[in-house]
């Protein structure tokens, strides 16, 4: 008797604690949601990669025929931008953000599951094209006509291509609003904009990027919709229409989202840098500029992705000038970055060994960059492996490096764990070797001519040695990331014992508990200069702590916050937990799968009424969280 | 004015700049919106005068008659101000009727477009007939969309008003649907300029 009832109160607590998941409102909790979802989705992206490694091994190989190749290198590539890197980068926005800020949460909490789970939804319709043996085939890139016209790409492949893109773009838009709100208005007392630690400058700045650079993508995606499915002629180069068009809309969207990506990164590794080398970030400022910089410019810089399709020698004139202009603010940050190392009591840990390698591997992938800038140059490199080498040496070397190490350094704040460092040194240089190993060879084969996206070559080429090396260090990046898996496993089984401030570090986030209780702060801390929580503990470097600018400190800070009593501080008010979020997605994505029914044959009489349903969902479920308060007690203060 | 809505927002809310979340976000939602109209409108652009077939646009566009349904439109901008200063001061009678004249000329604005819509397709410019059809039903349709989902929000507070879910405390929640709607007149304001009025 008494053990079955333990059992059902063990069931029950189960229940209850899938429901606190899919309900959760936490900044913390839909982080990990995040985190996992987009790891889990970087362990099968990589997989299409071995597979195509695989095929790639040796010349005229058939492992994969050359549809299956296309959808799976499509996949690949739209999965790890669009499923992977940004929602890794989105996982440590709401992890860290508002703890580095001294805020309780977000600005718009509800909001932000709802980028969950709409990413989570449309990533899934994306996912399902497999499913229904229709994988999007048109590169990441989707280039009109092959993605525009019905003609060329028959079947729903691009339809899930097309639609799942558009709901991961409105999950991407809502959290940029949101993380925007939340940076620009809840900043902790005394936190000015130049006091912001430098990770939170780049999340701002990423917030904007995507805010101006989706839209384009968005109103592409839309010509291409309309295009399918009702026949307009806006990509129809029989009635005028100039298949062009979507690569500038695409890439008007595409430059900017290379920043989009890379400058998070680019501030972690700001962050993890000073931490390891016990000195300040050099010349802070700068880096900050650098990154609005770098912002700026992406805008004006989107035909170099173009040269070759025929625009003029005066635009690709003009477009090779402003990219090379992106070299500078670049070249900047990593000379600010090797100036915070230079001198510094560096000690390689985990995080450590991630972020220095990632500016090494930043470097090697810039210069390339700055090489294909050169119109004449890139005519041939253009669709050749040396871009594939360039782009992966900044994506893989740059943002998944650094989110790898971001990993290590804030286990403590996601879990109250310290991963394991031997095995963290291992997974380093596993996929530190594996990632040379991969891609620096495709620069020789790039250069002698191997075009990328073919689904063989033959054994005249003379690349069947080099790409024997490429797929063996494919499979050691592979390897490597198990690695980082058992790591975790070890970890999760050990109690949860770390410390508040494991690494000595400078920012608010280690002056809580680790991991972060629900409320985060029990008292808001009064921030009195840049690395808030370093000048606390040992002041400026010149003064003294205590004798340091009274003047300036409106309250005393409060720094070391053991909550004394059970359940919340008094006056701290948690959002509510709510279904709203994931209702509404459901409806989104509905909406989209709607639209992709009706471009089959089977289910087509379908498409329209399941896209009324979902606009339905979507309508009621607005109207549920419109009258759903959003803060326990909330009626009491309003109205 | 702007001190009157700091007041209304809810207690417990600071924000660093004073400025309240919504209204933050509905600033940065506009932003990100410009660039989407933005974007479309260069599409319209990047095909203008490149029409094959008839027929062209000065054979359908009827420029006195979208004047009216335009001056519609901005009119309504006055009212949803009326409306909000109404609000402010408590007056939900006054705050109804101005916000249901509001919702009634968005209402008449798209009616007259639809009227439009089947005007030009009775003349035979369809979605499909050339570059015209396609990129002015799309961008203009758009903005349909935008003033549809506006009347349909509009529509939702007049309700509410009457459940008291709509009160003066929620003066900030309303001033934020207001930059909205003024929005997407203004957005209207450059389509009926550049489509409608620069000569072909």
């Amino acid at each position: 008797m008494a053990e079955a009832a333990i059992r059902l109160e063990q069931a029950g607590y189960r229940r209850s604690a899938v429901v606190e998941w899919l309900t959760t409102v936490d900044h913390k909790k839909i982080g990990l949601l995040y985190y996992w979802t987009s790891i889990i989705y970087l362990l099968l992206a990589g997989l299409l990669a071995l597979l195509m490694r695989i095929q790639l091994a040796q010349p005229d190989m058939h492992f994969l025929g050359p549809k299956t190749y296309n959808e799976i290198m499509t996949m690949h590539g739209t999965m790890m931008i669009f499923a992977v890197a940004m929602p890794l980068n989105a996982a440590f926005f709401n992890i860290v953000v508002p703890l580095m800020i001294g805020a309780r949460d977000v600005a718009f909490p509800r909001l932000n599951a709802f980028s969950y789970w709409s990413f989570l939804f449309g990533s899934l319709l994306l996912w399902s094209s497999f499913l229904f043996g229709h994988a999007p085939d048109a590169g990441w890139t989707g280039y009109a006509n092959l993605s525009s016209s019905r003609l060329y790409s028959a079947g729903p492949g691009l339809d899930f291509w097309n639609l799942g893109l558009q709901v991961l773009g409105i999950s991407s838009i809502a959290g940029a609003l949101n993380f925007f709100v939340t940076i620009v208005n809840m900043r902790a007392p005394g936190m000015t904009l130049m006091r912001m630690p430098v990770y939170v400058w780049m999340v701002l700045i990423t917030a904007i990027l995507i805010l101006l650079a989706f839209p384009s993508l968005t109103v592409g995606l839309f010509v291409i919709m309309f295009d399918r499915y009702f026949d307009t002629l806006f990509l129809n180069p029989v009635h005028g229409g100039d298949p062009v068009i979507w690569q500038h809309l695409f890439w008007i969207f595409g430059h900017p989202e290379v920043y989009i990506l890379v400058l998070p990164p680019m501030g972690i590794i700001s962050e993890i840098l000073p931490t390891f080398s016990r000195k300040p970030l050099f010349g802070a400022p700068f880096v900050i500029f650098a990154g609005i910089a770098i912002a700026f410019l992406s805008f004006f810089v989107w035909a170099h992705h173009m040269f070759t399709v025929g625009l003029g020698p005066v635009p690709n004139a003009l477009f090779a000038a402003s990219t090379m202009l992106i070299g500078i603010p670049t070249g900047v940050k990593v000379f600010n970055w090797l100036a915070t190392m230079w001198g510094g009591s560096i000690d390689f840990k985990a995080p450590m060994k991630f972020a220095s390698a990632a500016v090494w591997l930043l470097m090697i992938g810039g210069v390339t960059g700055v090489m294909h800038a050169t119109v004449p140059l890139d005519y041939q490199q253009h669709d050749s492996y040396f871009i594939v080498a360039h782009f992966h040496y900044v994506i893989f070397g740059v943002i998944v490096m650094a989110l790898l190490g971001a990993t290590y350094y804030w286990f403590p704040k996601m879990y109250g764990r310290l991963l394991d460092e031997r095995l963290g040194s291992l997974h380093f240089w596993l996929t530190f070797l594996g990632m040379n190993l991969t891609f620096f060879p495709m620069h020789f084969v790039g250069l002698d001519g191997m075009p990328r996206r073919y689904f063989t070559y033959s054994a005249e080429t003379g690349w069947g040695t080099w790409n024997m090396v490429i797929t063996v260090g494919a499979f050691v990046l592979g390897l490597a990331q198990v690695v980082l898996l058992l790591n975790v496993l070890k970890t999760m089984r050990r109690p949860a014992d770390a410390p508040a401030d494991p690494w000595d570090g400078r920012t608010l986030e280690w002056t809580i508990p680790s991991p972060p209780p629900a409320y985060n702060f029990a008292v808001i801390p009064t921030v009195r200069g840049s690395d808030a929580f370093w000048l606390e503990k040992y002041g400026d470097g010149h003064h003294d702590a205590a004798a340091t600018d009274i003047s300036e400190r409106r309250k005393p800070a409060t720094f070391h916050q053991d909550n004394p009593g059970h359940g919340l501080p008094a006056g701290v008010h948690l959002p509510k937990p709510s279904w709203w979020p994931m209702i509404v997605s459901a409806g989104l994505t509905a909406m989209a799968a709607g639209m992709v029914m009706h471009g089959t044959e089977t289910l087509g009489s379908l498409g329209f009424p399941v896209v009324g349903l979902g606009a339905l969902v979507v309508f009621f479920g607005l109207l549920g969280w419109h009258f759903e308060p959003a803060i326990e007690h909330e009626e009491a203060h309003v109205s | 004015m702007s001190h009157s809505h700091a007041q209304a927002q809810p207690v417990g809310e600071h924000t660093t700049t004073g400025i309240s979340h919504n209204r933050l976000m509905m600033w940065t939602f506009l932003a990100s919106d410009c660039m989407f109209f933005g974007s479309l409108i260069w599409v319209y652009f990047a095909y203008r005068g490149r029409y094959f077939e008839p027929p062209y646009p000065r054979d359908v566009l009827d420029i006195p008659y979208t004047s009216v349904s335009a001056a519609v439109l901005l009119l309504s901008s006055f009212s949803i101000v009326m409306a909000l200063t109404a609000l402010e001061r408590a007056d939900m009678r006054g705050f109804r009727g101005w916000l249901l004249g509001t919702i009634l000329l968005g209402a008449l604005f798209l009616g007259g477009q639809y009227y439009e819509f089947i005007t030009f397709y009775h003349e035979g410019l369809t979605l499909t007939a050339n570059l015209f059809g396609t990129t002015f039903f799309v961008l203009t349709g758009f903005h349909g969309t935008h003033v549809f989902i506006g009347v349909v929000w509009l529509l939702v507070q007049w309700l509410l008003s009457y459940f008291g879910k709509l009160t003066p405390a929620h003066v900030e929640r309303f001033f934020v649907t207001t930059l909205y709607w003024h929005f997407v007149d203004i957005v209207w304001i450059i389509i009926f300029m550049l489509v409608y009025l620069m000569p072909y």
